[in-house]
């Protein structure tokens, strides 16, 4: 190898030793406190924005224009106004998520909570409970044939597009929404790695080397794409979170 | 070196690890080309009802996004895939 390049191995880049509470199943490590510092974010800037003044500032200019995104780009879009009522769940999860990605970015931290599958998994689980618990509280057991029988469906194919859609909703839909948020943000957090492992031990072997600047400069770029799947995925998640919910609530007729 | 002189040379192990990396590679890269495609065409033609319809750009976009997420999650799950043939 010319350069000795040593890519370490990957559970060295997404398994962190406990901090707190070892060997118990309370362990803290750094995706717990990246977790926890998400979630204390996400209800700090909620208080910020709960002091009402006339002319926002600061947090509440954030919060609100937070408020009109989700309303007119997510839920007017999929649920219409009926859907408002979702309104607080839908921001905080986007709030949520966000703050839980955009630590892949920050200096020192560099983690992603999400590129660990057990809070994509949780929440996707929630969602799970969410969306079905609407359609079964607004149609009953009948939720079950609106899922599993779409309208105008020819009667010799219903047999194969009833199990298809019973297994795409309740099985693939959950498993889908978490590994696309849990993908996203490992494939994300191993790009940020390479280039930054590949700066380093070029780095290293010379500092005056002119080609050091190509992979330093593609690193830089690569952090700005970051910040935007960040954003984007909560928003997808938020978004899909918005369908599911509106589809249960208000099947196709 | 013929195949048989390199394969009496390498143990066992070795040859399934390559065999892995190999099927992991491969199999991540096909997983890669019909979402490549696919995203192409939602987004192109999204773009294309943007233009000739501005006024309906916003729910364009977000139907866009939904498109992309559903196509994107095929190639994520060969990224998962390739992730733990290779390191689980």
């Amino acid at each position: 190898m010319l350069f000795a390049l040593e890519f370490p191995p990957v559970s060295h880049l997404l398994e962190w030793p406990d901090i707190l509470f070892g060997g118990t199943p309370f362990a803290i490590n750094k995706p717990v406190l990246i977790f926890f510092a998400a979630f204390v974010l996400t209800l700090a800037l909620f208080f910020a924005a709960g002091k009402k003044k006339l002319v926002p500032s600061g947090a509440q200019n954030v919060a609100e224009s937070a408020v009109n995104f989700i309303e007119d780009s997510v839920i007017m879009q999929t649920m219409g106004r009926d859907g408002m009522v979702y309104l607080p769940f839908l921001l905080t999860l986007f709030f949520f998520v966000l703050f839980c990605n955009i630590f892949e970015v920050l200096p020192f931290i560099q983690f992603p909570a999400t590129s660990r599958m057990a809070i994509p998994a949780f929440l996707a689980i929630m969602v799970w409970v969410i969306y079905n618990f609407v359609g079964l509280k607004n149609h009953g057991l009948r939720y079950f044939k609106n899922v599993m029988i779409p309208p105008g469906v020819p009667a010799p194919l219903l047999p194969l597009v009833a199990l298809i859609e019973f297994v795409s909703t309740f099985f693939v839909r959950p498993f889908s929404l978490a590994v696309r948020l849990f993908a996203n943000m490992l494939a994300g957090h191993l790009l940020l790695v390479t280039f930054a492992v590949l700066t380093a031990t070029l780095w290293d072997s010379s500092p005056l080397f002119a080609i050091v600047w190509a992979p330093f400069v593609v690193l830089i770029g690569l952090t700005g794409f970051e910040i935007l799947v960040a954003l984007l995925q909560a928003f997808i998640f938020t978004i899909l979170t918005a369908v599911y919910i509106g589809g249960a609530a208000h099947p196709e007729h | 070196m013929t195949l048989s002189t390199v394969l009496a040379q390498t143990e066992p192990g070795e040859f399934l690890d390559g065999l892995k990396a190999i099927g992991a590679g491969l199999g991540y890269g096909l997983a890669a080309i019909g979402p490549g495609i696919g995203i192409g065409l939602v987004v192109g033609n999204a773009i294309t009802a943007m233009a000739r319809q501005p006024e309906a750009a916003g729910m364009v976009r977000t139907t866009m996004f939904l498109g992309i997420a559903f196509t994107e999650a095929l190639a994520l799950i060969g990224f998962v895939v390739f992730i733990l043939i290779n390191f689980a």
